[in-house]
């Protein structure tokens, strides 16, 4: 499978990233290569193999119910580029 | 499903060209009622001041790691097993990935090919007392997002991560509603069912349960056609304002030849309209994977049935064992079973009691009175007790009914027991013969011309003479001794 | 006396036990290393202060007599994990500025252990390399490098992701540092270095607090300069940490014990399919010799099967991307680091993003999303879980015919920067040999094996069984005795 521009524009789009066209052709290229690289996998015979789910042989452990964290209101904005009154802002979204 | 031809016909919508069938299917977000949030320890109280109860979990600060909360998943299978559904053994938590400004880490985790539970069932309970089933596709824990406030800023959204990570049930229906009243009652039904589980406070206002409406309309029994999707409806009335909306809009645009195209839509209140939402124009690809930072939760069959041997007696059964214990009518049980605190209430009241008459005063004079007060049962100035206390009096004939419905008002007003009530105002029933023989003695003397008219056989004049004794009796006089006396007087 | 810093672990604590010198002698030695290693770029944030103070804190309580396991030791920190108060950059430009207000798990328990924090160092952005040239803050030199310090002939990659680690341990700037790694980012720049690294097994240490790249694959481990000190930092880094899900509760053992040199009986895995094409001889001479120091000393060499090696590559690039691309989409502008404004909410994401990715983060955060896009998701992304599944059971079968499996660490010894850089294949190849233990999620290390012709270090990787470093660190010391490496890198010669 070998992506051309159009298909970089879209995926850098979903991904939020800006690629500036003159860029594309190149990227496009070298996806292609990667994507050329990784389809050797169509070799392995797969049937009936279930996809790896995790690493470790435990299932998933529970916490219990109760409310030890957050009330840091000033650590979680500390870090903000944009603050606004306890608010993270962003630009004005109309819906 | 009864989707029979005998109700389909009243349930079309006529447009120009002919009749439209509305095909409804609903996807319920339900609050997990818990302490802390799926995936943080940070806390789920509602109106907390913005940020203020937010981890570095649900803010998505690099290195954070989300783990999973126990009573959430105990709180969705309860619910599972409250709509009769299928409990997966193992689900798996996904990604679904997305930019948006109240979504941290550009993903929710929620569960897409593998939920935490299966088929379920949900049965309607209409306004004629007709009753349908509507099928459960599935329910799936997930995080909540943020929210974002788009008008408290010229140019700014602002983003308050308060709710990020609050645990929400998706619970999904099958397209199984055909009108805006059915989505109603299954809105309702839902509820109900999740405030009898104590899964969910079911507090729509506060956003505790919000609701997405796929809407489609198809000529009747034909294709279905392509659906909208309404999203975030908040309130049973706007969920039946929004479809009634919706179907209308869409038969419009297609006898006006158009087409509908599949999009997400939102309920404009202030207008009463559906309407595009912009912000979601563009085509989603969720990229759904299994999220690598959670293993796949896998449940043991003894705990799932420990916990089934929790769940309480649920809406449906409540009002079977009303009809077949109490012999209550289908109406009066529906009424009783809606909150669970109603149904308590009167099996307080009920108990060593006529039910008959326990439900008719629950269901009358008391809850008339506690909504014109615009009070809960918790904080009823009576209580079940007392109540009971009241109907005792009634059963042996201390009071009449009327005078009963006096002393109620009197006991609602001052919390006072009704027997003290009748005492203080000597409201005590008269069933002393002679002190009714000669009410009715006077009552026939002053009124010969009626009693000579009832004689010619004016048999409609004997409720007269009935109001007439009560009268001069001040009330008290028991009913049924007046009528038989009264009879035979009359009679000559 | 040997300059401290030339010390080892067991050596410096020695000496401090018996007051030989203080903590805080020992981390002015390491400052004043730190200061003259600067060219090699290595260090992102340099925290002296906070250095000085906890070593003379790990001085009191040594005369307390309440000295912890690392108390005294000055290490380096991979600037992946996050240090609460100081600046975690993941070497990115997007993470600018960000100061986190918590402490990664693994850092806090060597600091419980006593260690004492020299700096953060530097990486390939995000982790996502295998030279260290792609971080934001450019590329950390080799100490290995020909030549006097800065008047490098020829300036060698020191190896990645944990370029920065490697190099400032190498440099004898730290005794031990951090690493991470998610296909090969400890052992093959300890292998480029002459270190001893260990990936532990997949969720031996916890992940909480690390700036994720792929989750699945992502481990902290520890980069020293002898296995000792490797057994001991590591024995120090790990724990069953309930923040972290995939952490596993079991008992961290004494790793130090379990170097007794007595490896008779062990039967040490060969497998054929690690013999690639256009190997270098010089280093399937090593292999051979690694294998010979084995026998010698009473280790069972056998053949072993490892069929579906071939396609671990490719299954690594399209697991560890599309896991990435997800990871990273919390890098928007909004709650940390750099914003680049937009018109619109989605404008300011693309220009943020696309200014504060470098090439190759972006590349793999393009192929991770395409991967997992509709359409291709169960082409890509679902078939290489399954192979990886297989290749999981590749190990599992082999490990019923021996104990502890022995390849090469790397392809080759540290190349010169701007070498393997037109094609972003040819780097990934770097980690070939790496990458099937990690999609397995077995613990790797990495030891010393001996020099190439050009002089440059060449390492031996030992892959074990889940949790069963004890047996990799008591192999390594094997071979760690037996190479009796004595070469220092030109930098410290
Ligand atoms: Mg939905
Ligand atoms: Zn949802």
């Amino acid at each position: 499978m070998s992506i051309d521009r159009a298909t970089v524009a879209k995926i850098a789009h979903l991904a939020r990233i800006k690629v500036p066209e003159a860029e594309q052709d190149h990227l496009a290229g070298e996806l292609s290569k990667i994507l050329a690289f990784v389809e050797q996998l169509s070799e392995v015979d797969t049937e009936g193999v279930a996809p790896m789910s995790s690493a470790v042989a435990t299932t998933l452990r529970w916490r219990p119910d109760q409310v030890d964290d957050g009330g840091t209101r000033e650590a979680v904005l500390a870090n903000a580029p944009d603050r606004a009154e306890g608010f993270f802002g962003v630009p004005k979204v109309i819906e | 499903m009864n989707t029979g031809r005998e109700r389909a016909a009243m349930t079309y919508i006529q447009g120009e060209t002919g009749d439209w069938e509305m095909v409804i299917g609903l996807e319920v977000h339900a609050q997990v009622t818990s302490k802390a949030k799926l995936f943080s320890g940070a806390a789920t109280l509602f109106g907390a001041e913005p940020n203020s109860q937010v981890s570095f979990v649900d803010a998505a600060f690099p290195g954070m790691l989300p783990v999973i909360n126990g009573v959430c998943i105990e709180q969705a299978v309860r619910t599972g097993l409250g709509l009769k559904a299928q409990i997966n053994p193992v689900s798996v938590f996904d990604r679904k990935n997305y930019f948006y400004a109240d979504l941290p880490s550009g993903y929710q985790i929620s569960q897409y090919t593998q939920p935490i539970v299966g088929k379920g069932e949900i049965v309607l309970d209409m306004p004629d007392g007709s009753s349908r089933t509507v099928g459960i596709t599935r329910l799936h824990l997930e995080m909540d997002a943020g929210k974002s406030l788009h008008d408290q800023h010229p140019s700014k959204t602002f983003v308050d991560l308060n709710r990020s990570g609050v645990a929400l049930m998706e619970i999904v229906s099958e397209p199984d509603m055909r009108t805006a009243e059915e989505a109603g009652a299954y809105v309702r039904k839902l509820r109900t069912i999740l405030r009898y589980l104590g899964t969910c406070d079911g507090n729509m206002e506060e956003g505790s349960m919000r609701c997405d409406c796929n809407v489609s309309v198809r000529r009747p029994g034909g294709p279905l056609g392509t659906r909208c999707e309404i999203k975030n409806v908040n309130s049973v009335r706007f969920v039946q304002q929004a479809i009634e909306y919706e179907a209308r809009r869409q038969i419009e645009v297609i006898e006006d030849g158009g087409t509908i195209s599949q999009e997400t839509r939102l309920w404009d209140t202030a207008k009463g309209v559906t309407r595009s939402m912009r912000s979601k124009e563009e085509a989603h690809d969720y990229r759904y994977f299994p999220d690598p930072d959670l293993l796949p939760l896998v449940l043991d069959l003894d705990w799932i049935e420990s916990i089934k041997a929790t769940l309480p007696e649920l809406p449906d059964d409540k009002k079977q064992r009303f009809m077949s214990d109490y012999k209550l009518s289908l109406y009066d049980a529906g009424v009783l079973v809606a909150e669970q605190a109603r149904a308590d209430f009167f099996e307080a009241v009920a108990k060593g009691r006529d039910a008959k008459l326990a439900s008719n005063w629950v269901n009358g004079d008391f809850f008339g009175a506690l909504n014109k007060a615009g009070k809960d049962i918790q904080d009823s100035p009576v209580s079940a007790s007392a109540l009971g206390g009241l109907i005792d009096l009634i059963s042996d004939n201390t009071i009449s009914g009327r005078i009963a419905k006096e002393v109620f008002e009197e006991m609602f007003a001052t919390g006072r027991p009704a027997a003290d009530i009748v005492e203080a105002k000597g409201l005590r029933q008269v069933t002393d013969t002679g002190a009714i023989d000669a009410a009715i003695s006077a009552v026939m003397a002053g009124n010969a011309d009626k009693v000579a008219e009832y004689r010619g056989g004016k048999d409609k004049l004997f409720g007269f003479f009935v109001g007439q004794v009560m009268k001069q009796t001040g009330g008290k006089a028991n009913p049924a001794l007046v009528n038989e006396i009264l009879r035979a007087k009359l009679a000559g | 006396m040997t300059a401290l810093n030339r010390l080892t672990m067991t050596e410096a604590l020695t000496g401090l036990d018996r007051r030989d010198f203080t903590a805080v002698e020992l981390t002015e030695a390491h400052i004043a290393a730190v200061e003259s290693a600067r060219p090699l770029n290595a260090f992102l944030v340099e925290t002296p202060d906070q250095a000085r103070e906890m070593a003379a804190a790990s001085d009191a309580r040594r005369a307390q007599g309440e000295a912890g396991l690392m108390d005294g030791l000055p290490i380096a920190i991979k600037d992946l994990f996050c240090t609460k108060g100081v600046a975690t950059t993941a070497a990115s430009k997007i993470l600018q500025g960000f100061i986190p207000p918590y402490e990664s798990t693994v850092t806090a328990n060597l600091w419980q252990a006593g260690a004492v924090m020299l700096g953060k160092v530097n990486l390939d952005e995000f982790a996502m390399g295998s030279a260290n040239v792609t971080s934001a803050y450019g590329p950390v030199i080799n100490p290995w490098s020909p030549g006097p310090l800065g008047a490098w002939p020829r300036r060698l990659v020191p190896g990645g992701s944990s370029g920065g680690s490697a190099a400032a341990v190498a440099a004898r700037c730290a005794l031990g540092a951090t690493g991470t790694d998610t296909g090969g980012s400890i052992r093959q720049p300890a292998g480029f270095c002459g270190l001893v690294g260990i990936k532990p097994t997949y969720g031996r240490c916890s992940r909480w607090g690390i700036v994720a790249f792929a989750s699945s694959l992502d481990q902290a481990g520890p980069m020293t300069r002898t296995v000792a000190d490797t057994a001991l930092m590591l024995r120090a880094m790990a724990g069953y940490d309930p923040k972290d899900s995939t952490s596993v509760n079991r008992p961290v053992p004494d790793y130090q014990a379990a170097l007794t040199g007595d490896i008779r009986g062990l039967r040490v895995g060969i497998p054929a399919e690690y013999r690639v094409d256009g190997m270098p001889a010089e280093i399937e001479r090593l292999w051979d010799q690694g294998v010979a120091w084995l026998r010698d000393a009473g280790a069972e060499p056998v053949p072993v099967r490892l069929p579906h090696t071939q396609y671990a590559l490719a299954t690594y690039y399209i697991v560890a991307p599309a896991e990435a691309s997800s990871n990273l989409a919390r890098y928007d502008g909004v709650r940390f680091g750099l914003r680049v404004d937009g018109g619109s909410l989605s404008e300011m994401y693309e220009n943020t993003r696309g200014s504060g990715f470098g090439a190759e983060v972006r590349r793999r955060i393009l192929i991770g999303t395409y991967v997992l896009s509709h359409g291709y998701y169960d082409a890509y992304y679902l078939k290489a879980q399954k192979v990886r599944t297989r290749i999981s059971e590749d190990f599992q079968a082999a490990f019923t015919a021996c104990d502890v499996i022995l390849t090469p660490t790397a392809p080759s010894t540290a190349f010169a920067i701007g070498e393997k850089m037109d094609d972003p294949i040819q780097m990934y190849l770097n980690d070939v040999f790496t990458v099937p233990a990690s999609l397995a999620g077995l613990p790797g290390l990495s030891v010393p094996a001996g020099l190439g012709a050009d002089g440059l270090p060449l390492g031996l990787q030992l892959i074990g069984r889940p949790f069963d470093e004890e047996t990799l660190l008591r192999v390594a010391g094997v071979i760690e005795s037996a190479a009796g490496i004595t070469a220092l890198p030109p930098f410290v010669a």
